[in-house]
């Protein structure tokens, strides 16, 4: 427990951020810093803000007017917030996997190759082995290897969603963040998802919002709880349910929440 | 905070632990007291008490472990909830050891009983002694039972007191066995018996600390009670 851990590099700090749908806010005054190579996890109880503060952390809410950020994101120092900042250029570089698995309608092959054709020019041999690392970087290759020409909404619920998890690796982001990825899945899906989220953070930051409070115990290094918009504990996870400082953060995870 | 929890079928899981607990508390009390009455008026009967009860605490304490590794498994408890039945279960096995060394005093009253040794020893002290640390245990659970970390530190403080009764017994002992070398069997048993004291005070020492750790959330097993104190006055 009281393993000296090296201060992590920042690869996102998020400065007094207010985020609002129309004239409701749905962020008040966020700062926080996602470590980089670290698993950071959100929880908290719908409505919180968990998912909104995981949308703006790649622009995502910039496709619905009326929804708009103020504060500070810097990502490796540059403020994405920047109304000048290329939005594709940030989604590669930040990934994002939906609570539901979203394949296109289209080969497993071309699920993985069509964000990579949008950024790089690669030859076929190249693509190939593209796939190929996408696809067993998301614990998917040996399922999948022999039929890559069938359509990806032909596989199950859970190689859906490792599938979407391999497409966003394909592009090399940096970044990946995961919104309930595993709240659609069975258990043993779910255990596939997080031993690969163990696995991934050796080369990416992850983020992942989850309503499955013992996913956050099991898989992250950091915690952070909100409620209202507002965050209200944030640290190491072990401490977080261990011994969290605030009590309204002990209410939430031993379930005294009502 | 709230006390209870969304589900109250958690909430009374809790508590039926920790009334079994309190329950294994009360058996093994009733253990010390049989003890120093067996010890006090050289009783056969009480003795033979004391040890038909630690089947009951033996018993008491193999449910207690299995209903926490119920709820453990069925409720993943995190925060205090987690260390409530951490503690929990290892203040079960403190008192299961306290009702050993009851046993273990009766098994020596019995001992002595036998041997019909000289009885001009001092084994009033040793009655002291072991009110001393019965009440030391009463503390404890009482402690346990309202979470009172206040009460806890008082009964760290406490439990060194009966250290320095038995250093002191043991010197005099060693006084009589070298006057009398006669005395030096029933000594060595009431040496014995004073150990078991001791422990007692030790085990009511550990459940103090588990209380700390339930409320703090720190582990003060190993920390000088100077250090414990100060950080419990913050």
């Amino acid at each position: 427990m009281s393993e000296i851990k090296p201060a992590p590099k920042n690869a996102i700090e998020v400065r007094d951020l207010n985020f609002f749908y129309g004239k409701f806010q749905g962020l008040r005054n966020v700062t926080m810093d996602i470590a980089e190579r670290k698993v950071t996890a959100f929880i908290g109880p719908s409505g919180c803000g968990k998912s909104t503060l995981l949308r703006t952390l790649n622009r995502m809410y910039s496709l619905y007017p009326g929804q708009r950020a103020e504060g500070e994101i810097n990502f490796y120092g540059q403020n994405i917030l920047d109304p000048k900042q290329d939005l594709n250029l940030l989604r590669a570089r930040i990934g994002m996997v939906f609570q539901k698995p979203t394949p296109f309608p289209m080969t497993i092959y071309d699920n993985i190759a069509f964000g990579v054709r949008l950024y790089e020019n690669l030859s076929r041999t190249e693509m190939d082995e593209r796939v190929e690392w996408a696809l067993t970087k998301a614990a998917l290759w040996t399922e999948v290897k022999d039929k890559l020409g069938q359509n990806g909404l032909s596989l199950s619920g859970g190689q859906q969603q490792r599938l979407c998890i391999a497409r966003s690796v394909a592009v090399k982001p940096s970044v990946l963040l995961l919104d309930e990825p595993t709240s659609a899945l069975d258990p043993i899906s779910t255990g596939k998802v997080e031993e690969l989220v163990h696995e991934l953070k050796a080369d990416y930051t992850i983020a992942i919002v989850t309503h499955n409070m013992q996913q956050a115990a099991r898989c992250s290094d950091y915690t952070a709880y909100m409620y209202l918009g507002e965050l209200v504990e944030f640290g190491e996870t072990e401490q977080i349910f261990f011994k969290p400082n605030k009590t309204a953060t002990e209410d939430y995870i031993t379930g005294r929440f009502g | 905070m709230p006390e209870k929890h969304l589900s109250s079928q958690f909430d009374s899981d809790l508590n039926n632990i920790s009334s079994h607990v309190m329950a294994l508390g009360g058996l093994v009390e009733s253990q010390i007291k049989q003890a120093i009455l067996a010890l006090s008026q050289f009783s056969p009967e009480a003795a033979d008490d004391v040890l038909v009860i630690e089947n009951k605490v033996n018993s008491l304490e193999v449910e207690i472990d299995r209903e926490i590794a119920s709820v453990i498994g069925r409720r993943q408890p995190t925060a205090r909830d987690l260390r409530l039945l951490m503690a929990m279960s290892k203040t079960t096995a403190n008192l299961e050891r306290v009702g050993d060394e009851a046993a273990k005093i009766a098994r020596m009253v019995k001992s002595i009983i036998q041997g019909s040794a000289p009885r001009s020893l001092p084994s009033s002290d040793l009655r002291v002694s072991a009110d001393l640390a019965a009440g030391l245990l009463r503390k404890a659970l009482d402690a346990f039972a309202r979470l009172d970390v206040s009460m806890a530190v008082s009964i760290m403080r406490e439990d060194n007191e009966i250290d320095k009764e038995f250093d002191g017994f043991v010197r005099k002992l060693i006084t009589y066995m070298m006057e009398d070398p006669r005395t030096i069997s029933a000594s060595l048993d009431l040496l014995f018996i004073a150990k078991a004291i001791e422990r007692i005070g030790d085990h009511s020492k550990n459940i103090a600390e588990f209380i700390i750790y339930i409320v703090k959330g720190e582990d003060v097993r190993h920390t000088p009670l100077a250090d414990v104190e100060s950080s419990m006055s913050n």
